[in-house]
């Protein structure tokens, strides 16, 4: 029977990676390294403001003093950033009238990806903006919501058009000093998304960014800005993957997300970048920094995660409280196989007064996996009456992989309550047998009960993309079940 | 003086105090200690004491607790009065008390007692000049795995401590009581070592209560080694009652055998600094281990539980419960860490903490963690914190018992969820009444006894 | 005794009380029914001073007290027993020493002498018999582990101890079966007198067939919409809710 069940788990967890292609398309790209010089390179093919160019240098300054941590439940090879490539970015004209104008090679590679860039075939009710490697290729729907005042762009178009929001709140929730990654970013980062939502707007549809790494060797460094001003609503989603290359890539990206006065943001991702193949070998090194801060009164933000791919996951949403009456949430679900690794969570900064917010992390480990929840939980001394509530489960496939769980909480206030709850478990054989009996294989059982297990937090994600998680799921685990 | 220079001072002092005083050290402890001794000592100097960057040490300056003009006595010292006539202990049913007078067996009386059963109980030092091999087996054996620089610094100048060793198939009814007394005139650094020996289907309950006679600031660094053999049943319960001077470091560390019980309950009544580090081995299969741990404290008192429960054989079960009542601008720290190895199936392995906070000037830290390497188990933790249940305060004041009262009865009740694990009755007893007293605010002085523990 | 006029109440700004009216003299019994969600909980929790009902408007005097400017424990003291529809369980905090504290309090606020132990555990014997408690109950924790049926026999236990002025008894008869429904009526009965009142609160007439009210109030939307005598219970029994709601829908 165990023997069975093993093979049964390692068939499930034995998928090939169907992202995993290459694109063959004619490359802007730097040379390897990392120095002052390509810092002003980077700045100079995004045409910045001298302000950009000064804050990137001050950044890299900043970061050759700084050591990678080693905090985390990881063990990651030594990175030689002399060795990645800094910026890459398909060649197309820079403006782009019409969506005939994008290399047919681009726009076919998003097409595989199931990311329709023609307008004609557009995911209904989603707005995409679409990056590969340095560059943001394209943004559709751009002009209907700027109808509204939204504005949904790629970066490097805010960082040129919009200077007084970059300057206002580029860095103002991960500061350039914020930690080793988060820095690099600052010097590095050659493009991402830029949401803007005007007072009292509710974005009609769901915004989104598609990232691909496509070229080799090359490192890739986005960075997203989300603005949600008084009173607006705001849902986005990110996606991610990448070919498959026998060496480790390098991914650290930034998020900031600001929610002013009784604003909200919901922020989803399913990230599925190349995890490596079974034996190890390559995949993405993800280290992002992602954080949000509800301002002001009544904010809310939400952070939702389908984490399943990468080599190495490194990565915290995190949350701050600042307003009065503000409340946050972190949804995770984090799938490792094979020899992936990860160490995930979020903070959660109890700041104001009558804050709420609440953490849902399902981790399950199968193959030679180490997957880890780590997360802090912090009430400052005049949060009044701060609330929170943490669920931290891991589930286990096979006996080879591990599960860990590493909360910190801090209270210094007496009217808070901070609960936190944390299981281990694998799935049961009266369960198997269950569905079995119902004439349910083993491989669709393990499917469902890991889509059972993994429910509470799917539910928060957009429809669109909660089917398309729940068969991620079922996909990184095929070859793992027993 | 900055923070840098005064820290590596009180490393310099303590390396320099046991290079100056080696010849005396050296003196009263037999080889075998002594190559230990040797050994710790140099993993001392190259470490160091722990640093708040030292992760089981984030919330807690040890080095700070260590900046004292702290004497120490390497050898006993006279004493000008009579222990017994100052101190008494009059919980029923304990066996008539062992004393460690600041680290040393209390000398007017029979250091080692050799019960008909084969049982010997009595002085460290005293067991390794009569029972050399005996205590050479066991001796630092169970100090494994956990690199921490104060089991160190204690086995680089322990000298005295409590011996117990219960052979095979014995059964000792009545709970061995070690008083560690604090007797000084001058501030103290006091650092004993305790090694308690339970081989196969024995039973044993030690109690040890730390006290101080006086209002002297001392650091007393203690460690406890507990073998537990298979089948054999042990409760350990270890009382920490001294003044806000103090600062109470302890590393007690047992190995668990086949099917072995063990039951250890750690209450904090008062102290200044206390850091208590529990490390479990579950070595073999079937081995049980419960974890309890009580803290109360008041103005700027930092008590800190450390647990680390590691589960290296299968079928192996471990319960682990800590509470602490923090007032004023006291903070309560609680860190436990469980680790299953890959081998160790159908482990079960359960943690909770739950902190009362009871001003804004309170302080708590909780990290409780779950390592896992094995699929088919059963782990969990939790942790809560918060305040005093409002539909239990309801339900009392509707009663007619005023919001103070019912305060009271519910931290009382908050409390006893750990006190009511002790399993000797009238040691449970005595020491709800101290909690009782010490949460009204009066000092935890034991019924008769003359000595202010406040 | 008690006179409620015009009492408004709200939870986090959402009304529930619309204006009561009650007066219940000495020696009565009234029953107030109603549907599900009527108010009749919280019009229990207002009168016992729970913290998270807002008072907005009206007067609750109890001997001509004002109760709404007091403390739980103080309107506890002066005689007011609610019999919690669910009663709590506090691990920790034993029976014994819980009902001490307890009557020692109220004797103290009432000026008489405190009771020592022993007395006190007479006093326990005697009213533990009277409401046929089991003794194993009161070795333990408040409520801890008790069954829904030792629950509401321990609140009843409770009452006797303390000898309120006004007893008002939240949907005691819910999870009660028929042996434990008789002994808890017979507890009720059995310490009514001339110079106490009970307020029982129920969905059902079947409790009304042990404790016999002198009145009768339906209570819906927040507001008491009938009072009649203890007919008026047969006629819900008969009819259900349902022509009280028709009657008096907003």
């Amino acid at each position: 029977m165990e023997n069975e069940q093993d093979k049964i788990i390692s068939e499930v967890t034995d998928n090939e990676y169907k992202y995993g292609f290459f694109t063959e398309i004619e490359s802007d790209t730097i040379a390897k390294g990392l120095s002052e010089e390509v810092v002003k390179i980077i700045s100079s093919r995004k045409n910045e403001p001298e302000f950009m160019l000064e804050w990137r240098l001050k950044a890299f300054e900043y970061w050759k003093k700084m050591k990678m941590p080693n905090w985390a439940h990881l063990t990651i090879p030594e990175i030689d950033y002399q060795d990645i490539i800094y910026y890459s970015a398909p060649k197309q004209n820079a403006e782009l009238a019409s969506i005939d104008e994008i290399d047919p090679e681009l726009k076919a590679t998003f097409d595989r990806l199931g990311i329709p860039l023609d307008e004609q075939k557009k995911l209904s009710g989603v707005a995409v903006d679409a990056v590969m490697d340095s560059a943001s290729i394209k943004t559709t729907f751009k002009e209907n919501l700027a109808d509204l005042g939204i504005i949904f762009c790629s970066m490097s178009e805010a960082v040129r058009e919009h200077p007084d929001l970059i300057k206002k709140y580029l860095g103002s929730v991960v500061p350039y000093t914020d930690n080793f990654f988060a820095t690099l970013n600052c010097a590095v980062f050659s493009d991402g998304s830029f949401v803007y939502i005007p007072k009292g707007v509710r974005c009609p549809m769901e915004l989104s960014t598609y990232f691909r790494i496509n070229a080799e060797n090359t490192g890739q460094f986005e960075r997203t800005l989300i603005i949600a001003d008084e009173g607006s609503y705001v849902s986005y989603l990110e996606g991610c993957t990448a070919p498959k290359r026998d060496k480790n890539q390098l991914h650290a990206a930034v998020v900031e997300l600001v929610a002013l006065k009784n604003a909200e943001i919901k922020y989803s991702t399913v990230q599925n970048w190349y995890p490596g193949d079974k034996n190890g070998k390559g995949g993405i090194y993800n280290f992002v920094t992602k954080r949000g801060i509800c301002k002001e009164d009544n904010a809310k933000i939400s952070w939702t995660q389908v984490e399943t791919g990468s080599a190495v996951t490194w990565k915290y949403p995190s949350c701050i409280l600042k307003g009065d009456n503000t409340s946050a949430e972190f949804y995770s679900v984090a799938v490792t196989n094979n020899y992936q690794q990860a160490d995930t969570g979020t903070k959660m900064m109890h700041i104001g007064k009558n804050t709420k917010s609440r953490i849902v992390s399902k981790g399950i480990s199968a193959g030679q996996s180490q997957n880890s929840y780590r997360g802090l939980v912090k009430v400052l001394k005049n949060a009044e009456n701060a609330r929170n509530f943490s669920q931290c489960d891991s589930l286990l496939l096979g006996n080879n992989c591990g599960a860990h769980t590493f909360p910190y909480i801090e209270v210094d206030n007496k009217e808070a309550i901070v609960e936190h709850e944390a299981t281990t478990s694998r799935i049961g054989e009266d369960q198997i047998f269950y569905c079995n009996q119902r004439g349910i294989s083993t491989e669709d059982a393990i499917g469902l009960i890991v889509n059972g297990y993994a429910r509470e937090v799917l539910n928060q994600l957009p429809m669109e993309f909660a089917v398309e998680a729940q068969k991620l799921l079922q996909i990184s685990l095929e070859g793992s079940v027993g | 003086m900055s923070e840098v220079i005064k820290k590596s001072l009180v490393n310099d002092e303590l390396v320099d105090a046991f290079r100056k005083n080696n010849a005396v050290i050296f003196e009263q402890t037999p080889d075998f200690i002594n190559k230990l001794r040797s050994k710790y000592f140099n993993e001392f100097e190259a470490l160091g004491l722990p640093t708040k960057k030292n992760e089981a040490y984030k919330y807690t300056d040890i080095e700070s607790a260590f900046f004292g003009a702290y004497k120490r006595q390497y050898s006993p010292q006279p004493l000008t009065i009579d222990i017994r006539e100052v101190f008494t202990c009059d919980v029923p049913e304990l066996e008539n008390h062992l004393m460690l007078v600041n680290g040393w067996f209390y000398d007017k009386e029979n250091k080692l007692k050799l019960l008909p059963n084969g049982a010997i109980i009595g002085s460290l030092i005293e067991a390794t000049k009569q029972f050399p091999e005996l205590v050479e087996k066991h001796y630092g054996k169970y100090i494994t795995e956990q690199n921490d620089s104060l089991s160190m610094l204690n086995m680089s100048f322990a000298q005295d401590g409590l011996f117990v060793y219960v052979p095979k198939g014995v059964i000792i009814e009545k709970p061995i009581q070690l008083i560690n007394l604090i007797v000084a005139t001058e501030e103290l650094m006091i650092q004993p070592h305790n090694l308690i020996i339970a081989e196969e289907d024995s039973s044993v309950s030690v109690v040890i209560c730390d006290h101080s006679l006086n209002p002297h600031a001392f650091l007393l660094n203690s460690t406890t080694e507990v073998m537990a053999g298979k089948n054999s049943k042990l409760e350990i319960c270890r009382q920490q009652n001294a003044h806000d001077h103090s600062v109470q470091l302890t590393n007690t560390f047992i190995l668990q055998k086949e099917s072995s019980f063990v039951n250890s309950v750690y209450i904090t009544l008062h102290g200044g600094t206390v850091r208590n580090n529990l490390y479990v081995k579950l070595s073999e299969p079937h081995a049980h281990n419960k974890s309890y741990g009580l803290w109360l404290a008041d103005k700027n008192q930092h008590i800190d539980n450390n647990t680390f429960i590691h589960h290296a054989a299968p079928n192996c079960e471990s319960n682990q419960l800590y509470k602490g009542i923090l007032d004023n601008a006291s903070t309560g720290v609680f860190s436990g860490r469980i680790l299953v190895d890959r081998l160790a199936q159908k482990t079960i392995a359960f943690q909770s903490n739950k902190n009362l906070l009871m001003t804004n000037d309170a302080k708590t830290r909780s990290k409780p963690q779950l390592e896992i390497y094995a699929d088919d188990v059963k782990c969990s933790h939790g942790s809560a914190t918060g305040q005093l249940d409002e539909d239990a305060m309801f339900y009392l004041r509707q009663r007619g018992i005023s919001k103070k009262e019912a305060c009271h009865l519910l931290m009382l009740a908050f409390a006893d969820d750990v006190i009511n694990k002790i399993s000797i009755a009238p040691l449970r007893d005595e020491i709800t009444g101290l909690v009782e007293k010490r949460l009204r605010g009066e000092l935890s002085r034991c019924n008769r006894c003359k000595v202010n523990c406040g | 005794m008690l006179s409620i006029k015009n009492l408004k109440a709200s939870i986090n700004g959402k009304p529930i009380l619309k204006g009561i009216n009650l007066e219940v003299k000495p020696g009565e019994v009234h029953a107030i029914m109603g549907p599900n969600g009527s108010g009749k909980s919280t019009l229990a929790s207002v009168l016992a001073g729970r913290e998270i009902f807002e008072v907005t408007s009206g007067e609750v005097l109890l001997e001509g007290k004002n109760l709404l400017e007091m403390s739980p424990e103080d309107r506890a003291r002066l005689g007011v027993f609610l019999g919690f529809q669910y009663p709590i369980e506090i691990p920790g905090v034993s029976m014994v020493n819980f009902m001490k504290t307890a009557v020692n309090e109220i004797r103290k606020y009432r000026g008489l002498p405190l009771l020592s132990s022993s007395d006190f555990l007479k006093l326990m014997r005697e009213k533990k018999e009277l409401v046929e408690i089991d003794s194993q109950l009161t070795n333990r924790s408040v409520n801890e582990g008790f069954s829904g049926g030792e629950k509401k026999k321990n609140e009843i236990f409770q009452m006797a101890m303390l000898e309120p002025k006004l007893a008002i008894l939240d949907e005691t008869d819910s999870g009660l079966d028929i042996d434990a429904l008789r002994i808890v009526a017979n507890g009720v009965n059995k310490l009514k007198r001339p110079d106490n009142a009970t307020i029982v609160i129920t969905h059902y007439q079947r409790l009304l067939d042990y404790i016999v009210p002198d009145v009768i109030h339906v209570l819906y939307n927040g507001q008491i919409v009938k009072t009649a005598g203890k007919e008026l219970a047969l006629e819900l029994e008969e009819k259900g809710y349902d022509w009280i709601k028709k009657e008096y829908a907003v």
